[in-house]
């Protein structure tokens, strides 16, 4: 018999017996909800205004809280403005990014030999960027954060390896807690997931000295998040 | 007695004598309580949450085979590799075959305890793989060929002078003793390594059976570049690690994180569902994800205790835990310690070895209301205890239980034994702690009050 068939008549036969339901102490409850538990997620987590200018407030509010750089323009124009102020400050001669209505428009504003992942792309040359830019499938309120996928952010490594990771992303891509953000790329993206989905809340951090935090522990020192 | 019983209770010793180490680790779990407070108190309903999590890790671990098979058949059918481990040396046998079959020579690890549990990292290096943990922490104790002290926070038992003269000693490179410059140094020396290695592994948080993919925790990126950058990935899942839904992962990532560290979210949450696909421009080319059993089979099959199984190694119990605070982590001699350490050891490694494990514990029920999936680890503290006693009764327990029955249930002889206590007690001093003192393990370190001649029920009587 293969190790799996052992595993899993093992499971099985345990299973034969059953287990307590969580907090029964031996007499019958009714589940906190019908169905999925955690359909109702957005009840207890914590809250987010109604109104999309209470939850960018809210976003803004987390993203400083995680050291990330929230910055939010009223016009593509202005985005422009900023990228350029981040360039100069920075003094970036050469980015990381990848194929993208937005990161097409940040990369010709910039003006800097601009690596491209979509084709392929050598790993030491990408360590080698100032900065990685990047799109995003959304802007979670409730976090401060974004999710990014292999498909809409340039790959795997684009976010993480380079010491400066930018998110360019559009005010309508602002969800406003985390169950909305996955039924969103469940409707976007299932059955046919990206390999990789990653949440990013803040740069990369360690308290692993002291329990001191530091920032810039693997992943990138610094998260900037665009949005017009 | 057995070695690790002895082992325990020297280790007990000499670390709760150890006061800079006790007021160290305090101050350091005092500013994680505060973080998690306030991260708590910012969900709407903190309990209703738990128990909602309680439910439905109920619900996957109660339905493990249905779960497993379709986690596996999702996974399989976007190209990975998926095998099956019943014990641990198969589970090594396993990862050893792989990285001689990819003929890889050096191996970059995120942090994962289920590696530390089949000591893995030893197997591989004595076959010449070079093994380089990449979380900070991980990487701190293995230069110092040491087991991590904390499941969350391996190295929360150092200063940063002890890891400046390791690094010094080690990489010949520690500029300064801030955690910032200590932490740049090894940013440095890991980048290269990433680029380098030949195999990436890692562990997993959970693993989704709707959708066939693992979730990854973590604050450094570490595990984000050991999945993106070597060619070939090794995933290794303990079997419990299984939720029903991808949108479970809404309720359970943001509690691991506050439960785990007081943060909100960590900061990167992955999840994985195949090596490089079509179109996609970087990842591995192979994945190989390794279904661990290792005896959680048993642990199931106790359905009292089966939602242990719940555990998603948070480290909340351990944080709160009076006797972890005082005896710190390498005492319990395990790979999980604290009390849910305590629970699972005797099922994972065997009951009458490690049932010890179960004494050491105040009852406090600290645990059980840390707990974010609402593991009642104080009361499986009890029926381990019981359960040892009945396979194995301790013989002058039960005899001294006997006498004290015969005594108890006899007013003229508890009448007569109280008389007697009272007048040798004084005799009590001429052997108090020593060897040969009958209740030595309490007189050695506090003092037995005095008995009064007079009871209160003769008080009582007498009191006109």
């Amino acid at each position: 018999m293969s190790e799996r068939e052992n595993i899993l008549g093992r499971i099985r036969e345990a299973l034969q017996t059953r287990a307590p339901f969580p907090g029964s102490h031996g007499e019958t409850v009714a589940p906190v909800s019908a169905g999925s538990p955690a359909s109702h997620a957005r009840e207890w987590l914590p809250s987010v205004g109604a109104s999309i200018e209470e939850q960018f407030d809210l976003f803004a509010r987390n993203a400083a809280d995680l050291k990330a750089d929230f910055q939010l323009f009223a016009s593509r124009e202005e985005l422009k403005t900023g990228l350029l102020k981040l360039r100069d400050a920075e003094k970036w001669t050469r980015v990381a990014s990848h194929g993208g209505t937005l990161t097409d428009f940040a990369c010709q504003a910039l003006g800097l030999p601009a690596m491209l992942t979509d084709r392929g792309y050598d790993v030491q040359e990408m360590e080698k960027c100032d900065a990685g830019i990047s799109e995003c499938d959304a802007l979670i309120a409730q976090t401060g954060g974004v999710a990014v996928t292999s498909r809409s952010a340039g790959g795997r490594a684009l976010s993480v390896l380079p010491p400066h990771h930018v998110v360019l992303a559009r005010r309508e891509q602002l969800v406003a807690d985390l169950p909305a953000a996955f039924e969103l790329l469940r409707q976007k993206y299932a059955p046919d997931y990206p390999s990789m989905i990653s949440f990013i809340t803040g740069p990369s951090r360690t308290g692993d000295i002291e329990r001191i935090l530091v920032l810039g522990a693997h992943g990138p020192k610094k998260l900037t998040i665009m949005v017009f | 007695m057995s070695t690790s019983v002895s082992e325990f209770k020297t280790r007990a010793a000499e670390k709760t004598g150890d006061l800079r180490l006790r007021q160290f680790i305090r101050t350091a779990l005092r500013g994680y309580e505060t973080a998690r407070d306030r991260r708590k108190g910012a969900f709407q309903s903190w309990e209703s949450a738990r128990q909602a999590a309680a439910e439905t890790k109920w619900e996957a671990v109660n339905h493990l085979d249905t779960h497993l098979e379709s986690l596996v058949a999702r996974l399989e059918a976007r190209g990975t590799k998926v095998h099956w481990a019943s014990t641990g040396e198969q589970a090594r046998e396993i990862i050893a075959q792989i990285l001689r079959d990819k003929k890889a020579r050096s191996i970059i690890k995120s942090k994962a305890m289920t590696s530390e549990e089949i000591h893995l990292n030893h197997a591989l290096e004595k076959e010449g793989f070079t093994v380089v943990e990449s979380d900070l922490g991980e990487f701190i104790v293995q230069l110092r060929h040491e087991a991590p002290y904390h499941i969350v926070f391996p190295s929360m038992h150092l200063t940063r002078d002890e890891i400046r003269d390791l690094f010094q000693k080690e990489l010949g490179d520690a500029p300064s003793n801030t955690p910032e410059d200590l932490t740049m140094v090894a940013r440095r020396v890991m980048r290269q390594k990433y680029i380098a290695a030949d195999v990436g592994f890692t562990g997993a948080n959970f693993a989704i059976a709707e959708t066939g993919m693992i979730s990854i925790t973590e604050n450094e990126g570490n595990a984000r570049l050991t999945a993106a950058l070597p060619k070939t990935m090794v995933t290794l899942l303990g079997i419990e690690k299984v939720l029903p839904r991808f949108a479970d992962l809404a309720l359970f990532l943001p509690m691991l994180a506050t439960a785990g560290a007081g943060q909100p979210m960590t900061c990167y949450n992955t999840m994985y569902s195949g090596p490089r696909q079509a179109g996609e421009c970087d990842g591995p080319e192979e994945w190989h994800v390794v279904l661990l059993d290792n005896r959680r089979t048993e642990l199931l099959a106790d359905a009292e205790q089966r939602d242990a199984l719940h555990c998603i190694r948070c480290g909340a119990c351990l944080n709160v835990c009076p006797i972890f605070r005082n005896v710190g982590g390498h005492t319990y001699g395990t790979t999980y310690s604290g009390p849910v350490g305590s629970v699972i050891t005797p099922h994972l490694r065997g009951l009458q070895e490690w049932k010890h494990l179960s004494n050491a514990s105040s009852l406090c029920g600290a645990c059980t209301e840390a707990c974010p999936v609402k593991i009642d680890l104080h009361h499986h503290l009890l029926q381990n205890r019981r359960n040892a006693s009945a396979a194995e009764p301790a013989f002058f327990e039960r005899l001294a239980y006997q006498i004290f029955g015969i005594l108890a249930n006899e007013p003229k002889f508890w009448w007569l034994a109280k008389k007697l206590g009272w007048l040798t007690q004084p005799l009590h001093g001429a052997v108090k702690g020593s060897a040969i003192d009958p209740a030595k393990a309490w007189t050695k370190t506090r003092d037995l009050p005095p008995m009064p001649m007079e009871t209160f029920k003769d008080w009582w009587r007498n009191r006109k």
